[in-house]
């Protein structure tokens, strides 16, 4: 092929309600973080992309502001953007401008800032703008509503139950208990999580991930670069595809069908096969997604979802494939662009084991998995200790 | 030159509030006002329902009832105290829900209480007799609203009939019409102002039913027929009561008003009131009968018309639903309910 | 800031054929339908795609019930969306009016209504559009 790319550095904030920041600042914290850590200076950095929506406050030109407030002009700044896979697709971005040969040392940075926005009524429909703005949302459709339609056709078509749904949130509470940087650190009962306040059925708010403020940046090098530090993490394979951008236009709705295609192409470019992935970050913005994500990404058989997380195949301990040992964005908390960021970070610290009481035993292969919208865009990133 | 009804669709919301059920708010006795109104229970438009959507739906009947070809419709109005807004017309969005227009199409919305419906009727009969155009359509639709506690607010409610006139394919030919028109402020509402204002018995003898049953007899003398040549009428209803007394002094016996009281189970629908009366006779009579209609707006005046069935209604009347099959499809709903979907709560928008 | 939680009144405007009358597009070279209008043919690319008009009868793919309303829905709520099968192929997104939470299931018919999408405010237009109910029999009583 090409060039090995692998991230040397990585720092993220806190993901909570951050009043007394805004993006500037939440931006200029992770970035900061990671280039600490990557133990390179602001310099060497020759391109950053940054994820974020930015919708919930309305700045646009956030490449630039960024890059402006994180000391980094006058490199190139880009921002990109891919409903809730904004972060996963700055890294995807900085991963091909260092693969095409023309960059060594891009960083990628996620961020959000989502409770600016005050009014409910504004907020739900500021989610909304992922999916299909005119003929999803303006017809009464919230982002909520298209996962629990895909929920509902799961549970119809597979027989899985509230309460399998409600053990994805109960686990990723449990996980984020041991991760100091997640929103809520509290565990749930299932029954606390059935008794939840509906939002949109069978959905209820504690099925749902969090509106939270927050930035995650990881550095991306080229071997060599990457060879000089301690324990650089390869990324070994990236997968990215597109779909309908409304649910209604797609044949399944109980599965993504882009988020197998994104990781097909992640499995071919890297050579790695589904059960060789040691751990896992699965875009849970909605209990099922954890679901369908499981099925998707080719570690359960369709429709086994439910049933392998009932099973405990997804727990830290004792699971045969543990999944977002970070909390996930159920508990980990979900800044829309900096989501796809902290999930990298996440498989990171497994795989340097550093990921503290969360820590998974004999990590070599961990996989992130993002999805944009109801499935419009999906990105699966392969990352590895090993850089072959 | 043959002009008559080529089809007829009607439309009442689901919704229904009793009553007593009104009267119990108001600390007035349920079964007085009931009785005293000759009114059960009053329509009620759902949240998303208005004065438009449900006229296109009754258009939309009323269409299919026909098999016309909608881009045939050369004229399209629409009669409504509850316009949804003081200027732009709710005429050309139930036309364009209906594929009417865009070329060769007038459409318009008209007002006169409740008669503004019927002010269609003619209008349409007109240009299809002068050859001007193929099909009108004339539309009687309200979402009418009475002040809280009004005695009005027993009685006001929703519902919305379409009838599409030609000279081919006639259900029912209109023989006829006749209007009284006087000014004669019984009932009315100022611009801005959420409810109407009126007289109270002052809409009685001088308004209702001077312009009524003057409005029927010079009909018959007009077309030289008498009472006896009837075998159905139906007047305005602005209750259960008026339409009787109407029939009662105009010597036409209680069977041949009582099936068009469709009044007592849905209440006023204002500018559908009298046309809806009569697709309910439509919906039961025979062939070759001869129907008394006459319409009643305040301020005042009055539409009357002559209708004589074809064969061609047996044909067509079973292809849509009738009053009847809307008027048993009903839910109950409270007052607290009944508020908010009458946007009587304060700052609803 | 503008949340577009209802359309603008052009986008509204453009948007009318297929907004009253459920009006999309057929492709003259393979015949898929689609909903709504697309110049681009999704399954051959071809670009010879006419309108066309769907009938209002479909089936329920799927549904959920609104708690959480966005701008414009808040009166609503709790609401029915569902994602409703028509019987000409495409799926079309809408509210499920005038049905008991108890008989929704997947699978059941349904037909076009028109109704207010959203009201407006004391000073904006009106958006009027389609939702869907299901049959009502003796209120359908023809299958044509």
């Amino acid at each position: 092929m090409t060039r090995d790319v692998a991230i040397i550095g990585q720092g993220m904030t806190k993901f909570q309600e951050h009043w007394d920041r805004g993006v500037r600042e939440l931006a200029a914290e992770a970035i900061t973080e990671a280039l600490q850590d990557a133990t390179i200076s602001h310099e060497q950095v020759q391109a950053l992309f940054v994820g974020s929506m930015g919708r919930f406050g309305g700045q646009e030109h956030i490449g630039a502001l960024v890059a402006d407030y994180t000391g980094l002009t006058p490199i190139p700044a880009t921002r990109v953007e891919a409903g809730c896979a904004c972060g996963a697709l700055a890294m995807r971005s900085a991963f091909l401008a260092v693969l095409s040969g023309l960059y060594d040392i891009v960083v990628a940075c996620g961020v959000e800032k989502m409770t600016d926005l005050t009014d409910s009524g504004d907020l739900i429909s500021a989610l909304g703008a992922a999916s299909d703005q005119e003929w999803e949302l303006q017809a009464g459709l919230t982002f909520p509503a298209v996962y629990a339609l895909m929920a509902r056709a799961h549970m119809a078509k597979y027989g899985t139950t509230k309460e399998q749904l409600a053990m994805v949130s109960a686990k990723n509470h449990k996980n984020a208990v041991n991760n100091p940087k997640a929103h809520f650190r509290r565990e749930f009962t299932i029954q606390q999580i059935l008794q939840a306040k509906m939002v949109c059925a069978p959905l209820g708010l504690l099925d749902c991930s969090p509106v939270s403020d927050g930035a995650a940046a990881i550095v991306i090098a080229d071997s060599e670069i990457a060879e000089t530090h301690e324990c650089p993490v390869w990324i070994r394979g990236s997968g990215h595809a597109s779909d309908t951008i409304a649910l209604q236009d797609r044949p399944t709705i109980t599965n993504i069908p882009a988020a197998q295609v994104a990781a097909r192409k992640a499995y071919e470019y890297a050579e790695i096969s589904p059960d060789e992935v040691d751990v896992a970050e699965i875009h849970d913005n909605f209990t099922i997604g954890e679901l369908m994500g499981l099925e998707d990404l080719g570690f359960v058989p369709e429709g086994q979802g439910g049933i392998a997380t009932e099973a405990g195949e997804t727990q830290i301990e004792g699971g045969k494939l543990p999944v977002n040992t970070s909390g996930g964005l159920k508990a980990r908390g979900n800044p829309i662009g900096a989501t796809g960021i902290a999930q990298a970070i996440e498989i990171m610290l497994q795989l340097r084991d550093n990921a503290g009481k969360r820590q998974v035993e004999d990590v070599e292969v961990g996989l992130t998995h993002s999805i944009g919208g109801s499935g419009a865009t999906a990105i699966v990133t392969l990352l590895s200790s090993k850089r072959r | 030159m043959q002009v008559g009804i080529v089809g007829y669709g009607v439309y009442i919301p689901k919704f229904r509030i009793k009553v007593h059920e009104i009267a119990r708010v108001w600390n007035e006795d349920g079964e007085t006002m009931a009785k005293g109104l000759g009114v059960s229970e009053v329509s009620v438009p759902d949240l998303d329902e208005d004065t438009t959507t449900i006229a296109v739906e009754a258009a939309r009947n009323a269409i299919k009832q026909s098999g016309i070809d909608p881009r045939k419709i050369g004229a399209l109005y629409v009669g409504s105290e509850s316009h949804p807004y003081a200027v732009n017309p709710t005429a050309s969005t139930v036309a364009e829900a209906i594929s009417a227009g865009p070329g060769d199409f007038t459409c318009a919305d008209l007002e006169f209480a409740c008669k503004a419906g019927t002010a269609g009727i003619q209008m349409c009969m007109g240009m299809v007799a002068a050859g001007q155009i193929e099909y009108g359509v004339a539309i009687g639709s309200d979402c009418a609203q009475g002040r809280p506690g009004d005695a009005l607010e027993y009685s006001a409610s929703a519902g919305a009939c379409a009838l599409i006139l030609g000279q081919k394919g006639i259900i029912a030919e209109i023989e006829g019409t006749y209007s009284y028109s006087t000014d004669t402020p019984d009932f009315f509402r100022r611009e801005g102002e959420n409810f109407p204002s009126h007289g109270s018995r002052f809409t009685g003898k001088p308004a209702y039913f001077r312009h009524v049953l003057n409005g029927a007899t010079g009909l018959m003398t007009k077309l030289g027929l008498t009472v006896e040549d009837f075998d159905y009428a139906c007047f305005h209803s602005p209750n259960g009561k008026f339409p009787i007394i109407a029939a009662n002094t105009l010597k036409i016996p209680f069977e041949k008003v009582e099936p068009s009281l469709v009044v007592r189970a849905i209440g006023n629908t204002y500018s559908a009131s009298a046309m809806l009366s009569m697709a309910r006779l439509l919906d039961i009579c025979e062939p070759d009968q001869r129907i008394l209609m006459v319409a009643y707006g305040s301020g005042a005046g009055s539409d009357a018309f002559s209708l004589k069935t074809t064969d061609l209604l047996l044909e067509k009347r079973d292809q849509v639903p009738k009053v009847d099959d809307y008027v048993n499809n009903k839910v109950y709903i409270d007052y607290a309910i009944y508020a908010k979907h009458r946007g009587k709560i304060l700052d609803m928008t | 800031m503008t949340i577009l939680a209802e359309p603008s009144i052009p986008e509204y405007w453009r948007g009318i054929n297929a907004r009253f009358r459920l009006e999309g597009t057929e492709c003259a070279d393979c015949g898929r339908r689609t909903f709504p209008p697309r110049i681009v043919c999704p399954r051959c690319k071809s670009t010879k795609t006419i309108p066309k008009q769907f009938s209002g009868k479909g089936t329920l793919r799927s549904y959920t019930i609104v708690y959480e309303a966005p701008k414009g829905q808040e009166l609503h709520v709790p609401y029915v969306m569902g994602l409703v099968e028509l019987e000409e192929g495409p799926t079309v997104t809408a509210q499920i009016v005038d049905v008991n939470p108890d008989a929704l299931k997947i699978g059941l018919e349904l037909e076009v209504v028109f109704r207010k999408i959203s009201a407006g405010g004391r000073r904006g237009i009106v958006r009027y559009g389609f939702k869907f109910q299901p049959l009502q029999y003796p209120l359908h009583t023809s299958n044509a």
